[in-house]
C-alpha cells in the first residue's frame, strides 16, 4: 500500500493534548497545536493523489500559497491541509480527488 | 473626516503600519489569513504548539515578540480579523472570505502587507512527494518543530538557505547537503556592499561557521539538480562547479531560489507594474513613501519588492507615514529618518542581490518532459510545442492553449518560470512575453450557499 | 507601407470572421483578416463553451442546426481536438409553468427537427441522481455538448491561414470605404484593397457601421464566469435552467465552469472582468440546482467583452447602405456554437449575395426607427 512511511518527523517533542483523527479509516495520534498536514505527513507520505496524472503529493509551500495540499474532510469540507489545525474528530480522505482517467489531461 | 483605513496582512510591515497608524489615533481595519500574527517570517505556532521565541526565532527573537506584543497593545483600539483571506478587490471594496462566510469591506485606504512567496524554478523530481520549498522547510520547523524528512537536503539562492541549514541542525535534524546554485565568488564581490549592514553580514556568517562546524557539506554554484526516486524523494544529484556529478541519499528536499512578492491583490487594486532587470520579475510601481500608482493603495514590506523583515517593519512604518500625509498631518522628520536607514538597507539588499545572481542556468536546463504547472500537469515541452503551433507570443495566451497556471495556484508558482520558457523560445525579450493577468479568486474560496454577511 | 489587395478582407478574428477566412478560402477567394489584438481573444474565448441547440429563438433553428451537424466533425475539418464533447445538454425546470415552456419550445424544435427529450422530475431522478430534488422536469438535448473556446477561434485561424488566408493579428482597421468599385482599408502601415468587406468585429462592430452611416443599438456584454477545482467527473449533462440564471458544466478533467449574470466591463480601455457580488449571488442557485456543488473551491474567474442587442438576436446580412458589405455580429453571448455555420452562411453571402439558411430576422433594418415605430404601433393595437 501506497503512502506507506512517514515523510514528516518531529524533532521537537512537545507535551500537550494528544488525540486521534482518522485518515484513511485509520486512527492516526496527533498533538493539540498539530496541523493537518504534520498529522498526516508524520504517518505517510502524501496527502493526495495527482488528478492528472501518476503520482502523489504531498504539499509544497506550507504557507497557504501553492494550494497543493488540498484535502478533503470527512464532513464534506475541503481546506488545506497546510493551514488547518487538527482538532479532535476529524477525519480525512486523501487520495480521493483523483479525477476518473487520468488519460484526457 | 472619517475614513476606512484597511491593512491587509499582520507581518512586520502591517502590524508596524497599523500602530502608526494607531498611535496618530486613527482607527483601522487589520485583515489577516493567519489565525495568528507575525506574517511567514516571524509566524507564530498554533496554540498548544508554542515553543519559547529564542527557540522558533534565533537571534531574531525579540524582533519577532516585538512585533506580536505590538499588535497585542493596539488590539483593543484596531478592528483585527485574524483568519481573514481577501480575495479581491475591485472598485474600493474587498471581498473577504472568514471562516467560510463572504463579507464585503468597502475601503478608503489600503496599505497592501501581503509578503512574499517562495521563487519556485523546477527541476527534476520536484513534484514528489518529498519536495517542499525551503520556506515551507522552515515552517515545518518553526511552526511545528517538525522536520520535512529523517535526512534532509536544502538547495537555495538566497540568504534563506543557510538560516534554515542552521535552523534545522540547531534542532537537531539530519542535512545531508546545502547547495547553493549561485557561484561563491559572487558573494565576495559583493562582500563590500553587503557591509552595510555588518550585523546582517556576521549573522550570516554564524549560519555558515554553523553548517560547517556540524561537518555538512556546502557547495556553491551547483547546477543540474535531479531528485531520485519514483515515487517519493530517495536522493538528490547535482553538478559542481567544476562539473562532476554528486549525488546523496536523502528523504526530503527543501529548495527555492529566493523570494516573489504576493502581488494579486495589487494587481487586482489596479496597481501599475514594472519589470526588474535585476531579479527578472514584474514588481508594482511604487511610488514616494510606498505610494502605488493607484491614490489611496500602499505598499508596505516584501509585497512590493523583497527587502527582508527589518525593511518591512520600516516601510510598513513609511506606509503609515503617508497615510498621514495624504490625510493632512505629515509628519516630515519622521519620515526623512525613515528614508536615511532605508538608503542603508537598500544598498545591502543591493549587495544580496548581486551575492545570489538569479539561476539562469537551472531555466536553461528545464528538460521539455519536465513538469512546469504542478497543478495542471503542463509540461515545458507542452509549452515549447505550444509556441510553434500557435506562435502565441504573450504568457496569457499560452496560459489560455496550454493551461499553464491556470489551477488552483492560479500561476503564483508557474506563471514567472511559464514566461521564460516562452521567452526563450520565441526569443522575445522577458518582459515582452508579459505577465499573468491577476483575476480572482487569489486563493480558491468555496461555492457556499446563503452565507454572505 | 504595405498594400494587398484580396476579394474579402474580413474585420475580426473571433469566431465568425475565422470560419468564414477558412469558408472563403474553400469557395476559392482570397482573403485577409485583421484583429486589433489576438484571434479568439474577446468574446469567442472568454465564453463558456456550450454548443447548445436548445433554448434558442425559432429564427435561428436553422442556423444552429446548420451548425450542429457541422460540430461532430470539426476536429477533422480544423486537424486539432477543439475538446467537443457531445454529453448532451439539459435545461431544467423549476415550476410547472417551466414544465409547459419546455414542452412549447420542444414542439417548435421538432418542427425544426431537433428533438428534445422531456423528462419529468423523476425521471430526472432518477437517470441524473445529482440533480437537486426540486426539479419539476427537464429537456434534454442530446446532440448538444461543450467545447473548449479558448481552442476553437483560434483552431479556425490557423486552419484559415494554412489555406491561404492571410490573418493578421495586433491590425487595428483604422478607416474603411466604399469606392464604388471596392473597399480600400487602411490600418497602422497597411492599405487593403477589397471587393468584399465583412463587419465580425462583435462588441467593436460599431464602429464599422458608423464607417457607412448605419447604426444599431448595440451595446456591451459582459459574461459572468468562474471554475472550481477538478472534482471527479460526475455531472454527464451540461446543465442550464428555465429562466437561464445559471448555468454550467463539468469537463473530463474535472472543473465545473459556471456562469450567469453579467460580470464588468469597459469597451474604452478594453477590460473586462469578472464581479464578485454576481459570482457569489450564483453559489445559491447553482447549489439548489446540483446540491454536490456545494463547497467545491472556486479557483478562477473571468469576463469578456461581446456585443449585445436588444432583442438578443444577432445581426447578420448585407449592409443596407454600402454593396458588398456583410454584417456578422452581435450574437448577445451565444454565438459560439454558431460559429461554424457562421462562415458558411458569410461564404454564400460574399458568392451569392444570399444564403441558403435563412438570416432575414437578423437584418440589420429591425432597428431602423421607422421599423421600430411601426413594430411599436403594431404591438400597442393588439
Amino acid at each position: 500500500m501506497f503512502p506507506d512511511e512517514p515523510q514528516f518527523h518531529r524533532i521537537v517533542p512537545r507535551s500537550g493534548v494528544r488525540f486521534a483523527i482518522t485518515v484513511d479509516g485509520r486512527q492516526v495520534e496527533v498533538q493539540a497545536g498539530d496541523l493537518l498536514i504534520s498529522a498526516i505527513l508524520l504517518h505517510q507520505s502524501a496527502l493526495r493523489r495527482f488528478e492528472f496524472g501518476d503520482g502523489y503529493r504531498a504539499g509544497f509551500c506550507l504557507m497557504a500559497a501553492c494550494q497543493d495540499c488540498w484535502i478533503k474532510l470527512g464532513d464534506g469540507r475541503r481546506v488545506r491541509a497546510c493551514d488547518t489545525v487538527a482538532r479532535p474528530g476529524m477525519s480525512v480522505t486523501t487520495g480521493v480527488v483523483a479525477v476518473n482517467g487520468s488519460a484526457n489531461a | 473626516m472619517k475614513e476606512t483605513i484597511v491593512i491587509v496582512g499582520a507581518g512586520p510591515a502591517g502590524v508596524r503600519a497599523a500602530e502608526t497608524l494607531v498611535e496618530a489615533g486613527l482607527a483601522l481595519i487589520v485583515l489577516d489569513e493567519s489565525a495568528r500574527a507575525g506574517g511567514q517570517i516571524y509566524r507564530q505556532p498554533p496554540h498548544g504548539a508554542e515553543r519559547p521565541a529564542e527557540k522558533l526565532y534565533g537571534s531574531e527573537a525579540g524582533k519577532a515578540r516585538a512585533i506580536h506584543t505590538a499588535l497585542e497593545q493596539i488590539r483593543p483600539r484596531v478592528d483585527y480579523r485574524p483568519g481573514t483571506l481577501v480575495w479581491n478587490c475591485f472598485q474600493g471594496k474587498l471581498n473577504t472570505l472568514h471562516d467560510n462566510a463572504q463579507g464585503i469591506l468597502p475601503f478608503d485606504r489600503l496599505i497592501i502587507a501581503t509578503g512574499a512567496f517562495d521563487r519556485v524554478i523546477p527541476f527534476p523530481g520536484w513534484t514528489l512527494p518529498g519536495v517542499f520549498t525551503l520556506g515551507g522547510a522552515q515552517i515545518a520547523l518553526k511552526s511545528q518543530g517538525i522536520a520535512i524528512g529523517k535526512r534532509t537536503v536544502l538547495v537555495g539562492a538566497g540568504p534563506l538557505l543557510p538560516l534554515v541549514a542552521s535552523q534545522y541542525l540547531e534542532a537537531g535534524a539530519e542535512i545531508a547537503a546545502v547547495l547553493d546554485v549561485t557561484p561563491f565568488k559572487a558573494k565576495i564581490a559583493a562582500l563590500q556592499r553587503m557591509m552595510a549592514m555588518p550585523a546582517m553580514v556576521r549573522r550570516g556568517l554564524s549560519y555558515l561557521s554553523k553548517i560547517r562546524r556540524a561537518g555538512v557539506p556546502m557547495m556553491y554554484g551547483v547546477r543540474s539538480l535531479a531528485v531520485a526516486g519514483d515515487r517519493r524523494v530517495e536522493g538528490l544529484a547535482w553538478t559542481d562547479h567544476r562539473g562532476r556529478r554528486h549525488q546523496v541519499a536523502c528523504d526530503a528536499v527543501g529548495a527555492s531560489f529566493g523570494l516573489k512578492p504576493e502581488m494579486q491583490l495589487a494587481d487586482l487594486a489596479g496597481c501599475d507594474f514594472r519589470f526588474d532587470e535585476l531579479t527578472r520579475q514584474w514588481l508594482p510601481v511604487v511610488g514616494a513613501g510606498g505610494r502605488s500608482s493607484v491614490p489611496g493603495v500602499y505598499f508596505a514590506g516584501d509585497c512590493s519588492a523583497i527587502g527582508g523583515a527589518d525593511v518591512a517593519e520600516l516601510t510598513g512604518i513609511r506606509a503609515a507615514l503617508s497615510v498621514l500625509e495624504d490625510r493632512g498631518t505629515p509628519k516630515p522628520q519622521q519620515l526623512r529618518q525613515l528614508e536615511t536607514e532605508l538608503a542603508r538597507h537598500a544598498r545591502f539588499r543591493a549587495g544580496i542581490e548581486a551575492a545570489y545572481p538569479f539561476p539562469n542556468h537551472l531555466i536553461d536546463g528545464i528538460d521539455d518532459s519536465l513538469m512546469v504547472c504542478r497543478c495542471e500537469g503542463v509540461s515545458a515541452g507542452d509549452l515549447r510545442a505550444n509556441f510553434v503551433k500557435s506562435g502565441a507570443p504573450e504568457v496569457n495566451r499560452l496560459k489560455s492553449f496550454t493551461r499553464v497556471g491556470m489551477g488552483r495556484c492560479q500561476g503564483r508558482v508557474c506563471g514567472a518560470v511559464a514566461a521564460e520558457i516562452l521567452a526563450a523560445k520565441s526569443g522575445l525579450p522577458l518582459p515582452e512575453v508579459g505577465r499573468l493577468r491577476g483575476q480572482h479568486p487569489i486563493k480558491p474560496i468555496p461555492l457556499v450557499a446563503g452565507k454572505q454577511s | 507601407m504595405d498594400k494587398i489587395s484580396v476579394d474579402v478582407a474580413i474585420v475580426g478574428g473571433g469566431i465568425m470572421g475565422c470560419s468564414a477566412a477558412l469558408a472563403l478560402r474553400k469557395a476559392g477567394l482570397t482573403v485577409a483578416l485583421f484583429d486589433k489584438g489576438l484571434c479568439g481573444a474577446q468574446a469567442s474565448g472568454v465564453n463558456a463553451g456550450g454548443v447548445r441547440q436548445q433554448g434558442r429563438h425559432v429564427t435561428e433553428m436553422p442556423m444552429t442546426r446548420r451548425a450542429a451537424k457541422i460540430w461532430p466533425r470539426l476536429h477533422e475539418i480544423l486537424g486539432e481536438d477543439i475538446e467537443f464533447r457531445q454529453v448532451g445538454h439539459m435545461r431544467l425546470a423549476r415550476s410547472e409553468a417551466d414544465v409547459e415552456m419546455l414542452e412549447k419550445h420542444a414542439a417548435m424544435a421538432r418542427e425544426h427537427d431537433l428533438h428534445l427529450q422531456l423528462l419529468s422530475g423523476k425521471v430526472v431522478q432518477e437517470m441524473f441522481p445529482w440533480v437537486g430534488r426540486k426539479i419539476a422536469g427537464a429537456s434534454l438535448a442530446v446532440e448538444d455538448g461543450h467545447a473548449n473556446p479558448r481552442l476553437v477561434a483560434p483552431a479556425f485561424a490557423r486552419a484559415a491561414r494554412a489555406h491561404g488566408a492571410d490573418i493578421r493579428e495586433f491590425t487595428p482597421v483604422e478607416s474603411a470605404q466604399w469606392t464604388g468599385q471596392h473597399f480600400e482599408i487602411e490600418a497602422p502601415d497597411l492599405q487593403v484593397k477589397a471587393r468584399h468587406l465583412v463587419n465580425a468585429a462583435g462588441a467593436w462592430a460599431g464602429k464599422f457601421l458608423s464607417l457607412f452611416g448605419e447604426s444599431a443599438p448595440l451595446t456591451l456584454r459582459t459574461p459572468n464566469l468562474f471554475v472550481t477545482e477538478p472534482v471527479s467527473y460526475f455531472m454527464t449533462k451540461s446543465i442550464a435552467v428555465c429562466g437561464g440564471a445559471v448555468y454550467f458544466r463539468q469537463v473530463e478533467r474535472g472543473n465545473v465552469v459556471l456562469g450567469g449574470g453579467p460580470g464588468w466591463g469597459d469597451l474604452t480601455i478594453e477590460r473586462a472582468r469578472n464581479r464578485a457580488d454576481t459570482t457569489l449571488g450564483q453559489f445559491q442557485r447553482a447549489a439548489e440546482l446540483v446540491p454536490e456543488l456545494e463547497g467545491l473551491q472556486i479557483i478562477r474567474s473571468w469576463s469578456g467583452l461581446e456585443g449585445d442587442l436588444p432583442d438578443k438576436l444577432p445581426i447578420v446580412g448585407m449592409s443596407r447602405t454600402t454593396p458588398n458589405l456583410i454584417h456578422a455580429f452581435g450574437f448577445c453571448g451565444h454565438g459560439f456554437q454558431l460559429g461554424p455555420a457562421m462562415g458558411e452562411i458569410i461564404c454564400e453571402l460574399v458568392c451569392e449575395g444570399r444564403s441558403q439558411t435563412p438570416i432575414d430576422a437578423f437584418c440589420i433594418s429591425r432597428f431602423d426607427t421607422q421599423a421600430v415605430e411601426q413594430k411599436r404601433t403594431a404591438g400597442a393595437t393588439h
